[in-house]
């Protein structure tokens, strides 16, 4: 459904995003990931033709954005960042120019609207202006905007920015609903979210492909894998440096609890230190009184694959 | 042809949602009234070689107010797309970058044509009442409205040219009301310089508006204004489509 081909983008002095190629496949539903500035919302301008890259290729649907591009659109529903709307209008009015815009048929126009509406539960707001919706409201707004023309390709913006755990919740269904038969580019800084939802994840840092690959592959070849905390009953001061010095064990950190220290492990992937420790506990009499295997989150793959360079 | 006209309706009716709409087409009436009202009065006072078509036409009075609508009336269909974000939605449907331009053109052109259309109520109201003709022919009258189309047009893409370049709408409306005010005042050189030499008057009058409102409020209706107006017009449009995919591309 979508192809890039290393695309670029430089602006003056800087570039936004550099040699990036992926795939999304008829069907799936994409997580794009990366930290503010990282370039998502770049490359998804440059997707839906909003700008052209410096180099590189990018074919929707089989058409090639820029050379096709009104039939590539076609395709698109595309909910931008910022959720921009004009306040003038109500928001019928709105969501009626825009499917005429993307070309529904006039005869069905009346019908799509009351679906988007419906789908968005809109139905109350119908003849509001939109100067007057809440934020939640207007993010509503924009995503019937971007289903009105009934596309196969979603590109969602950060489709949840803003909206109250209800609202996320409601987002988060619906766009699962419309999976089925769609294909779904969405970005967010809401990690729970990804691995509910998407079935691919695309994390970019600094305007390059970090990693692209399922959630559940994600956790599991991360680094930060064996992840093991440990609590003892007044430790010696030697504790620390023994852990250390365990094969796989990457770094130790450690916090003061009532009567002790509790100790923070992170492990290589295919290590598993915990028997090391029992045997160690035993032989030096630590009072060991907690030993924990605690699973990776979509946040630690994410922190891991974007700080630094 | 369908988007076309859906761009177009947006633009038509947008144009008469802002209140700034309505605020101008108050105080432009005011002042073409008065300009009329003055004509009139001009011609109660002496005998004189004009018609009132001429009187209310090529008057300070007429020209005063009719610069300063141009910025008014052009300042926000660019701008405020581009402030809000929405140039983004927009541009991304199904629809070709010269389709928005021609459809922001058209809309900023008609409504300048639905705030012109009260005054032929005037002259109307001036036959009516006096009995005597407000043109001593159809082609002074046709004339005059002819040259509002072809400056309107002309200056109309001005605006939406600067309204394109900036996020402000202020800052739009200064830029048209510079240029516009520019060229107007380039055409008043021939008076202002009093150059003895035909030939500078002669190129100054090829693009003076003055002198062509002149002529065609008479009734000369000269082919060279006609191709310079409508060619500007194109070309304006033009450098707005380049403006414009320039500052999109650049978001």
């Amino acid at each position: 459904m979508i192809q890039v081909e290393q695309l670029t983008k430089r602006y003056a002095g800087f570039t936004a995003i550099k040699d990036l190629s992926f795939e999304v496949r008829k069907g799936e539903i994409v997580g794009f990931l990366g930290p503010n500035g990282a370039g998502k919302s770049t490359t998804m301008r440059i997707l839906t033709g909003y700008m052209p890259p410096t180099s590189g290729r990018v074919s929707i649907a089989g058409f090639d954005i820029f050379e096709q591009s009104v039939e590539a659109r076609r395709h698109i529903g595309y909910l931008p960042e910022s959720t921009p709307l004009y306040h003038d209008m109500r928001v019928n009015e709105y969501l009626r120019y825009r499917a005429a815009l993307k070309g529904v048929e006039s005869a069905n126009i009346r019908e799509r609207v009351g679906d988007v509406l419906e789908m968005c539960s809109l139905q109350e707001k119908e003849r509001a202006l939109i100067a007057t919706l809440s934020k939640g409201q207007r993010q509503r707004v924009g995503l019937a905007d971007a289903l009105v023309h009934d596309p196969d390709l979603l590109i969602l913006d950060e489709p949840t920015i803003g909206l109250d755990p209800n609202q996320i919740r409601q987002v988060r269904e619906l766009i699962k609903n419309l999976a089925h038969r769609r294909t779904v580019l969405i970005s967010t800084h809401i990690l729970p979210e990804v691995e509910m939802m998407c079935s691919r994840v695309i994390v970019i840092h600094k305007g390059r492909i970090r990693a692209a690959d399922t959630a559940e592959n994600l956790l599991r070849n991360h680094r930060a894998a064996g992840a093991i905390s440990l609590e003892l009953l007044n430790p010696p001061d030697s504790v620390r440096e023994a852990l250390t010095k365990l094969s796989g064990v990457k770094d130790v950190t450690e916090e003061p609890t009532e009567n002790g220290k509790r100790f923070h492990l992170r492990t290589d992937a295919d290590a598993h230190p915990a028997e090391d420790i029992l045997r160690m506990a035993w032989e030096k009499h630590w009072a060991l009184v907690e030993l924990n295997r605690r699973k990776p989150t979509m946040e630690d793959v994410f922190v891991d694959l974007t700080q630094g360079e | 042809m369908r988007v076309f006209l859906t761009l177009l309706g947006r633009e038509v009716k947008s144009s008469f949602y802002s209140p700034i709409a309505y605020v101008v087409i108050f105080f432009f009436l005011i002042a073409s009234g008065f300009n009329f009202y003055s004509g009139v009065a001009l011609l109660n006072q002496s005998p004189s070689e004009v018609t009132v078509v001429e009187a209310a036409f090529n008057t300070v009075l007429f020209w005063f107010p009719f610069v300063l609508i141009f910025p008014l009336i052009t300042m926000r269909t660019y701008a405020d797309e581009f402030r809000m974000g929405t140039i983004e939605t927009l541009t991304t449907a199904p629809v070709q970058d010269w389709q928005v331009v021609l459809s922001k053109f058209l809309g900023a052109y008609i409504f300048y044509t639905i705030l012109w259309s009260p005054s032929f109520l005037y002259f109307t109201a001036f036959t009516e009442i006096t009995g005597k003709q407000a043109a001593l022919a159809a082609g002074a009258f046709g004339g005059s409205y002819l040259f509002l189309l072809l400056v309107g047009a002309f200056y109309i893409a001005l605006g939406c040219l600067a309204s394109a370049l900036t996020s402000e709408q202020i800052n739009a409306a200064v830029m048209t009301f510079v240029a516009i005010f520019g060229s107007f005042v380039a055409g008043l050189l021939g008076f202002i310089l009093n150059s003895q030499s035909q030939a500078v008057r002669d190129i100054i009058a090829y693009f003076s508006a003055v002198e062509h409102m002149a002529d065609f409020s008479r009734g000369l209706i000269d082919s060279r204004p006609i191709i310079w107006y409508v060619s500007m017009t194109a070309l304006v449009l033009f450098m707005n489509l380049q403006v414009f995919q320039y500052r999109k591309w650049k978001a």
